[in-house]
């Protein structure tokens, strides 16, 4: 995977696999400090602390169909090459938070590249999963949440196509507009699957 | 009030099938996206773009596009599998966003499956 954004939307499908209702994606730019953290919040099923320290190993896997798992391995492997780290945060019925972080101005630090494509594949593959994003820059911020979307949409499916176009537009303008509104906290919940 | 032609009828009806399908959830076509770690990294996002690229050009309302994991085919990928309501599901394989366009075209608007890019049509022959 080459950028960023790829490993995020690998990250947030897992959070939708593991039942989560509302996932936050949080991009922290912060130059001044040289650093860049990526940090995926889900309230799904969560996972033992036996598990979720062996998530990132590539030959560990909670599937009983092949006997890999690459997705976090991926992203640690991304976060070293840049001076970085990768850390998962987990508990049974408590969700799961992923955080990883890279040296900003590393060489080998991977661009975060097509942000709007990854959020558009997960909010109209998911139209019942809540989204929530938010980039971080100097002070700035960008946010974009799906719960507001669908209230403006009414009925109409965010997966039909009125639904997809007003995603497309919404997210376009919420990318390149940035504000000062504060951010909301992730409510860990019960288990849905 | 201007007179009800036939066509109107057939119009309104064919909306209010449309709206009722929505309400339940079900539609006409359904389009899951393999996005497993394989599907991502081998352009699987693409594909999903290419979807609903289809869905908004054609202004399609009775089309449920979703996504799933590993397939277990990882070699095969991108994937994606078009299930026509009453007809068995069709695995699509190696894709490009070219080929989504073709599909799009013959299979869920026209009904035809696109079986150069399915993964097999058929059953295999008993000896």
């Amino acid at each position: 995977m080459e950028e960023l954004a790829l490993h995020i939307l690998d990250v947030a499908e897992n959070s939708v696999r593991a039942g989560a209702r509302r996932v936050e994606i949080r991009v922290s730019e912060e130059p001044g400090e040289d650093r860049l953290i990526i940090e995926i919040v889900d309230d799904g099923c969560g996972m033992p602390e036996e598990v979720a320290r062996r998530a990132a190993d590539p030959f560990y896997t909670t599937r009983s169909d092949r006997p890999v798992g690459l997705g976090l391995a991926l992203l640690e492997q991304a976060a070293r090459a840049a001076d970085g780290s990768l850390r998962i945060e987990s508990a049974p019925g408590a969700g799961t938070r992923v955080a990883a972080e890279f040296r900003h101005s590393h060489p080998d630090r991977q661009p975060l590249g097509d942000i709007l494509s990854t959020l558009m594949t997960l909010a109209a593959g998911h139209p019942e999963v809540e989204f929530y994003y938010e980039h971080r820059n100097r002070g700035s911020l960008r946010r974009f949440s799906t719960a507001e979307l669908k209230r403006e949409l009414g009925g109409i499916p965010l997966n039909s196509a009125p639904g997809i176009r007003l995603l497309r537009q919404k997210l376009d303008d919420a990318l390149r507009t940035a504000d000062a509104v504060p951010g909301e906290e992730v409510r860990h919940g019960t288990c849905h699957r | 009030m201007p007179k009800l032609k036939i066509e109107d009828l057939a119009r309104m009806r064919e909306e209010a099938r449309r709206a009722t399908m929505l309400r339940e959830g079900a539609g006409r076509v359904k389009i899951i996206v393999h996005l497993g770690t394989c599907g991502i990294a081998a352009g699987g996002r693409n594909i999903m773009a290419a979807v609903l690229r289809e869905i908004e050009e054609r202004n399609l309302h009775d089309v449920l596009v979703t996504t799933s994991g590993c397939a277990g085919l990882c070699s095969r990928e991108p994937m994606m599998t078009v299930e026509v309501l009453g007809q068995a599901p069709v695995k699509y394989v190696d894709l490009t966003e070219g080929k989504v366009k073709e599909i799009f075209a013959e299979h869920v608007m026209g009904g035809k499956i696109a079986e150069r890019y399915a993964l097999a049509v058929g059953s295999e022959r008993a000896m």
